[in-house]
């Protein structure tokens, strides 16, 4: 059956291959790109969330003021009257990034606003985060299961989360480059090329440049490297991997302001050292095992383990020494409560408080990885079979994201292309297998059709079997004693490539025969075959469904689907216009944190705290004055030239992540500072409410009363829609504080404070009774024109 | 390009008439034309009348400068509906001298004068209406403190002869919010002030003024001839008043219509011979009226929203063209939900909600866009040029923009530009980088201040420009993309290794032979596999047909072949044996021949077997059991040699 043709045809099939890959990944970055667009086309093209508006806020300055300009840049804008140093607290990787892109386009005078780069760097990036899993899972395990994983990267809910258009934070590129580091270090393991391990030392800057989950590689090569020399894998190729990148990519780390010589004093690098020394007395245990005669070496080994376990001791001790008698054993915080769960909620409130930093519930997983749950561990079964270097990394990786995940529901994120590396082998060797044993089937049939036994079968798999067979364990007992580390490499090569080539022609339909051991029944492979589209169908369903309900939304702009249609909530944005066009330039504006980035960028006015919580004292001095009563509160304000103090109130639409409800943070943040401040005060018999039943304390802070002021007024009873309740407090004054601005549905309300009184002469009782009649003068006085 | 004007001109003027009813004097002499000096010092709310006495003054003595012409009839409607004021100026002028006057001096005292924004003068002959241009000028002779205005009259007035002249003035800023600040529950009163004769620099004969108010009237100036019905409040008639007659008129009242200034309005129009006009306007809106004080309630707003924020606008309304689409209203921070837009074919209405009530005082800025077809706006000129036919002003209702810009953005490429407009505006020239441009786009800019809407006039860009340029962008990206590709070709073709001698180098040419070589021996065995499988149907001929011959020959040539073959696998497999790079797949390749050979010899028996049982003419199932064994083997042997082939052609 086999012609002449069939030279021409396989280079053919080659090119037809490769093309088609090539246009398969050029769609699937399409499909990453599209399938983040949900936000934008349903919503609007706009900043979504906190972080992402610090972000714009820098690239805006960025792209104004040039770089030199960035690194220097002293913003007053914010925690007034500390002011933050943005150029060297921040991650620049985003923002230059997306600042170059915004350049270039306007170097070939493509007019992009910086908002419009923004909204799309993070859909962009996906698509590069998709091919560099491709890039990946190739060295993994071949072609078609870097296509799979790629495609199953490409729409994976956990990272659609972070990376829908707008979505611009950190996470948007440094995924991309986590994977593309982890790229580069397997093919520099599979390849031993200095030339991959300098790229990848570079990779490996542009990940710490963007975010702060670079400690994740830096200690999770080093693990590997760990495993692969324990295993007894250590080759020269291992050491080209690691040595470089340590060394490269410690200097280059360093290079950014915000890590510095965190890059190697903190205990997050230390691993990767020990590592460094470790593999290097490894490498000169090899090289003297080379040189020596066996029972010299055995001597010398002797000798050098005896010594050499006392000298590490002392190290060892002097190091734990150093590293306890910082406070912190030298980690920092959100690192401890990686590695202890519970650290966190114990010690660091601030930290507790964000509930992307909660461990995630089982439902989360469901929701961001679906089907790849239960297609991970085919996938690592299939990453033993056998156990490459570049396997056994995939597995750690997979296995230690899995850890993280369950600590912290944000390394969800790192979690997820893990889980598609490991679906997509999953699915690809099912796929192999599956379509192998029906193609042989098929072919089978024809040929019998021609001639005449159709009892050959079971001999001809018989002998099939047995020489396939012979052929693998050959090849592999030949590899070992190899010795000339040229021709390993080659054979490494070439073996990879079989493997890859053959991968990659399983689909396309040839006429040639297969010689896999294992042949499944027919009907049974196209059974399985079609279950597994299926589930891949499902799959696909749910991401989308993903992208476009769950993850789209902007959460500036709220929507409600209501029975006379569409309802836009877009108070946010109301109260920050406001802001922004009615008061001073240099009005200070008092809010939660949550709102400090939202304020500075769209309001453009100077706030006391935001979503940078690196002061924890000022955070708690603003979470003790929302917890005060009115006067003790304008006290606060008033000493940190506060002019307006802006709540989030939910109660009368029903919004429930409103500032009630994250009162009891305040509290305790507040309290962790300020001992006067007791949550116990808030809580009547341990449970948090608002209703009649509430505390004096609670009802009298300033959070309630600015929440609740005059909200009676609106239904007559003040009912509470997110709560459920009526407010225990229903008629009261304000004293110390006015409103000057409350947004259409009540979502942002806005006081401001009001001027010191005039001392009146006499007796305090005095001034006390005199204190009702002034306000309204004093009312009058303060129009002293904000506005003009 | 003369039409259009005209249009406008028709379109304005009855426009003026319809709004301004016509009013009935009486004819009445009013002999108190004497004026009560006030001080003014204490009255902070209008300065003008301070000047305004110093001017009659001046104004007396020389009255008598140009007494050949008299005002007989001057009927004033002075609208104060809207933040911008409109008086309509109905006069009969006789020339009573000797001489033909060409020109008729309108006087405006200065204090009126810094807040007109326009000033048209329309004159009806029969039944065809014009503008007459009206230009500042400074006589001489003539109090200083006015602003004077001249007419020019299309024909000579002869003496004894009366020309009718309306004369509309517009303007801004005149109303005074007084009490400057109210809270958000009180009503917005203002303050205008007037001079209750007509100033001229002629005596008038018979004159009379009436306001058009709004609603509620605090109070107004007393006089004896004066009365109020319903909203409006006439004062006069007055006969026989001399030149620059004064006296002053305030009225007190209640307004709550949107005072909606546009602090400035960037205007820009872009023009795409692909068809399309895109217009951005970027809004800088603020209330100018009584500044709001004591915050802003929105329970009381909510509960009785035209109460309690009466004197604040909600909402703005703009008259787009007809056909314009992908409008879009955003501001800095993201798209503007609250908007609606409806259209029909004469024209689109957008209406807008700014993110929060506009109290007084209170600012914001937001954009609109729109595109529009742009045959509806580009038309061909005389000498192979092209123009532009847009409205200058801005396409919100009754709204005072105190800076305004439009900037024209031709195509890149467009040359000899000029510009027409029906009135003075600052006219400069920028260039805009847009869209893969190399040059830029040259910019038309066109600046005026004070703007009302009766400056929605159409004005004209007429410039020069070659369709050819308009290619020119789409070549250039082919030809970008083109060398792209060509780049990629030649870097795939051309061997860019620094050292040819190095090790890698020779390394990497030698792996090419190899892998040359090895298609090479593939092909060969391919042919193999073919003879194999002639041979293989030879066999199932002889069955069905019992020609031996044939099929002896076809052994024949079969052998020939394998042995043409095998000479020419030698020198290849020699070669690969001296290749250090082939080493990996030699063993393969020898494993293939070996097996190859069994194959070969293993089929010639079979074949000799089957051929000579045919010759035996022995029974199909004794050949079959004869060579039962060799088939097995010849299978297996196949598929070998085949998983062989596979495991080769994958290298």
């Amino acid at each position: 059956m086999a012609t002449s043709k069939v030279e021409g045809s396989s280079s053919l099939r080659h090119a037809f291959g490769g093309v088609l890959s090539v246009f398969i990944l050029l769609l699937i970055g399409v499909v990453a790109f599209s399938i983040r667009l949900f936000s934008v086309i349903k919503y609007e093209s706009v900043i979504h969330e906190f972080d992402p508006y610090f972000n714009y806020r820098v690239t805006q300055f960025l792209s104004k003021n040039g770089i030199y300009d960035f690194w220097n840049w002293f913003d007053d804008r914010t925690w007034y009257p500390l002011g933050r140093v943005i150029g060297g607290t921040v991650y620049p990787g985003l923002t230059l990034t997306a600042g170059t892109m915004w350049k270039l386009a306007n170097s070939l005078n493509i007019p992009l606003s910086v908002e419009t780069v923004c909204v799309f760097t993070a859909p962009i990036f996906s698509a590069f985060a998709a091919w560099a899993t491709y890039l990946l899972t190739k060295e993994v395990k071949g072609t078609g299961a870097g296509i799979t994983a790629a495609a199953i990267l490409a729409m994976v809910p956990s990272y659609i989360s972070r990376s829908v258009a707008g979505s611009y934070d950190n996470e948007a590129v440094a995924i991309f480059a986590l994977i593309f580091t982890f790229y580069l270090y397997i093919k520099t393991l599979n390849t031993g090329s200095l030339f991959y391990a300098t790229l990848n030392s570079l990779a490996y800057f542009y990940m710490v440049c963007s975010w702060g989950g670079y400690t994740f590689i830096i200690n999770l090569i080093p693990m590997h490297v760990l495993l692969c020399i324990v295993t007894g894998r250590y080759s020269s190729r291992l050491y080209i991997a690691y040595a470089p990148l340590v060394v490269l990519g410690t200097l280059l780390a360093a290079l950014v302001p915000v890590v510095g010589f965190n890059a190697v004093m903190t205990s997050e690098h230390f691993g990767s050292f020990l590592v460094f020394i470790i593999i290097h007395v490894v490498a000169l245990v090899y090289y003297i095992k080379g040189i020596l005669t066996p029972r010299l070496f055995k001597v010398a080994t002797t000798l050098v383990l005896t010594v050499g376990i006392a000298v590490c001791a002392v190290v060892v001790a002097i190091l734990v020494a150093l590293v306890a008698s910082s406070p912190t054993k030298g980690w920092s915080g959100r690192s401890l409560s990686l590695l202890d769960p519970t650290y966190a909620s114990k010690y660091i409130p601030i930290i507790a408080s964000v509930s992307e930093h909660q461990p995630p519930t089982w439902p989360s997983y469901f929701m961001d990885i679906n089907v790849l749950a239960f297609l991970v561990p085919a996938g690592i079964v299939a990453c033993f079979l056998p156990l490459s270097d570049a396997s056994s990394f995939a597995v750690l990786y997979l296995v230690t994201s899995v850890y993280f995940s369950g600590v912290m529901v944000r390394l969800m994120l790192v979690l997820a292309p893990a889980a598609c590396i490991m679906s997509g082998i999953a699915l690809s060797e099912a796929f192999g297998v599956l379509t192998r044993s029906m193609k042989f089937h098929i072919t089978k049939y024809f040929e019998c059709s021609h001639t005449e036994a159709p009892a050959k079968l079971g001999e001809s798999t018989s002998t099939e079997s047995s020489a396939p067979l012979e052929n693998m364990t050959k090849s592999d007992t030949t590899e070992k004693p190899e010795v000339a580390r040229k021709e390993k490499v080659a054979r490494r090569k070439q073996k990879k490539e079989k493997e890859l080539t053959e991968n990659a022609h399983v689909k396309p339909v040839s006429a040639k025969k297969e010689k896999r051991p294992l042949v499944l029944p027919l009907e049974a492979s196209i059974v399985s075959v079609f279950l597994l589209i299926v589930l891949g169908g499902l799959y696909v369903l749910h991401c989308v469904w993903a992208a476009a309900e769950a993850y789209s939304a902007p959460s500036i702009v709220l929507t409600s689907h209501s029975h006379d249609g569409l309802h836009v909530f877009d108070d946010f944005r109301e109260a920050y216009a406001w802001l922004r066009h009615n008061t001073e330039v240099d009005d200070k504006v008092a809010s939660w944190w949550d709102y400090g980035y939202q304020t500075t960028a769209m309001a453009n006015r100077t706030v006391i705290v935001d979503n940078n919580t690196w002061n924890n004292t000022h955070i708690a001095t603003v979470g003790t004055a929302m917890s005060s009563p009115e006067k003790a509160a304008w006290e606060i304000f008033n000493s940190l030239d506060v002019k307006y103090v802006l709540v989030v109130f939910g109660g009368l639409v029903g919004y429930p992540s409103d500032d009630i409800n994250k009162f009891l943070w305040m509290v305790r943040i507040g309290g962790g500072v300020f001992p006067h401040i007791k949550e116990a005060d808030y809580l009547k018999d341990g449970q948090y409410r608002v209703d009649a039943q509430a505390t004096h304390t609670m009802l009298n802070c300033l959070m309630y009363k600015l929440s609740y002021y005059r909200f009676v007024e609106t239904d007559g009873k003040g009912f509470d829609r997110v709560r459920r309740y009526e407010i225990g407090k229903k008629h009261f004054k304000l004293t110390h504080f006015e409103e000057v601005f409350t947004t259409h549905h009540w979502m942002v309300r806005i006081y401001k404070l009001k001027p010191q009184k005039n001392r009146i002469r006499g007796k305090s009782r005095k001034s006390k009774l005199g204190s009702k009649s002034t306000s309204s003068k004093s009312g009058g006085m303060t129009h002293k024109n904000p506005w003009n | 390009m003369i039409c259009f004007r005209l249009q406008q001109i028709f379109s304005y003027h009855e426009r003026e008439r319809e709004g301004f009813r016509a009013f009935a004097v009486s004819l009445s002499i009013d002999s108190n034309s004497t004026f009560t000096p006030i001080d003014h010092r204490s009255d902070g709310m209008d300065r003008r009348l301070q000047f305004a006495f110093v001017l009659l003054c001046l104004g007396l003595l020389s009255s008598t400068a140009r007494s050949d012409l008299v005002v007989s009839k001057a009927e004033r409607l002075v609208d104060l509906n809207s933040h911008i004021v409109r008086v309509l100026s109905k006069l009969k002028v006789e020339n009573e001298g000797p001489d033909d006057v060409s020109e008729v001096l309108l006087a405006l005292p200065d204090a009126q004068a810094k807040n007109l924004a326009a000033i048209r003068t329309f004159y009806s002959d029969g039944k065809l209406g014009f503008v007459l241009p009206t230009e500042p000028i400074e006589p001489k002779g003539m109090p200083s403190d006015v602003t004077y205005y001249s007419i020019a009259l299309p024909k000579k007035l002869g003496k004894g002869k009366t020309v009718s002249l309306d004369v509309l003035s517009i303007f801004t800023r005149s109303l005074k919010p007084f009490p400057e600040e109210i809270t958000q529950a009180e009503s917005q009163l203002v303050v205008y002030t007037d001079n209750m004769y007509y100033t001229s620099p002629y005596p008038v004969k018979y004159q009379s003024l009436v306001f058009r108010l709004p609603g509620r009237v605090e109070s107004y100036t007393k006089y004896p001839k004066v009365e109020l019905v319903k909203s409006e409040l006439r004062y006069g008639p007055f006969e026989m008043q001399p030149a620059f007659s004064y006296s002053p008129v305030v009225v007190h009242f209640e307004n709550n219509n949107p005072f909606a200034v546009a602090n400035e309005l960037v205007r820009e129009i872009e023009i795409s011979h692909w068809g399309n006009v895109r217009v951005t306007e970027q809004y800088t809106i603020s209330h100018g009226g009584a500044s709001l004080k004591n915050g802003f309630s929105r329970i009381e707003y909510q509960a009785r929203p035209y109460m309690r924020g009466a004197s604040s606008f909600r909402v703005l309304i703009a008259k787009l063209p007809a056909r314009a689409h992908s409008v879009y209203y955003r501001d800095e921070i993201g798209n503007i939900s609250t908007s609606h837009l409806w259209g029909d074919s004469q024209r689109t209405q957008l209406e807008i909600e700014p993110r929060f009530p506009i109290f007084g005082g209170w600012k914001t800025t937001f954009t609109i866009g729109y595109s529009l077809p742009l045959h509806d706006f580009l038309f061909e000129a005389d000498g192979g040029k092209r123009v532009l036919n847009m409205t200058f002003g801005c396409p919100l209702d009754e709204v005072l923009v105190e800076k305004h810009i439009v900037k024209v953005v031709l195509p890149e490429g467009s040359k000899d530009i000029t510009v027409a407009t029906l009135f003075p505006t600052k006219q400069s020239e920028d260039v805009k980088y847009s869209h893969l441009d190399i040059l830029g786009r040259p910019v038309v800019v066109l600046e005026k201040d004070n703007v009302v809407p009766e400056h929605n006039l159409y004005f004209q860009v007429y410039y020069k420009f070659n369709n050819i340029s308009l290619l020119s962008e789409p070549m250039m990206l082919i030809v970008g993309i083109f060398l792209l590709f060509v780049a990629c070709i030649v870097y795939m073709h051309t061997d860019l290794a620094i050292s040819k001698t190095s090790s890698s180098y020779l390394e990497k040419l030698q792996w090419e032979e190899v892998q040359a070589t090895v298609q090479h021996i593939k092909n060969i065995f391919d042919q193999y596999l073919a003879a194999h499988d002639k041979l293989e149907s030879s066999l199932r001929d002889l069955s069905r047909s019992g020609d031996v011959q044939s099929c002896k020959a076809a052994r024949k040539a079969a052998d020939a072949q394998f042995k043409e073959l095998a000479k020419e696998l030698k020198p290849l497999l020699t070669f690969l044996q001296s290749c250090s790079q082939a080493s990996s797949i030699l063993p393969k390749i020898e494993e293939l021949v070996t097996k190859e050979k069994e194959m070969q010899e293993k089929e010639m028996a079979k074949h000799t077997t089957v051929v000579d049982c045919f010759e035996k003419k022995l029974g199909g199932k004794d050949i079959e059991s004869r060579i039962a064994s060799q088939q097995q083997k010849l299978t297996s042997l196949k598929q070998e040699v085949e998983s062989l082939l596979d495991s080769i052609s994958e290298i």
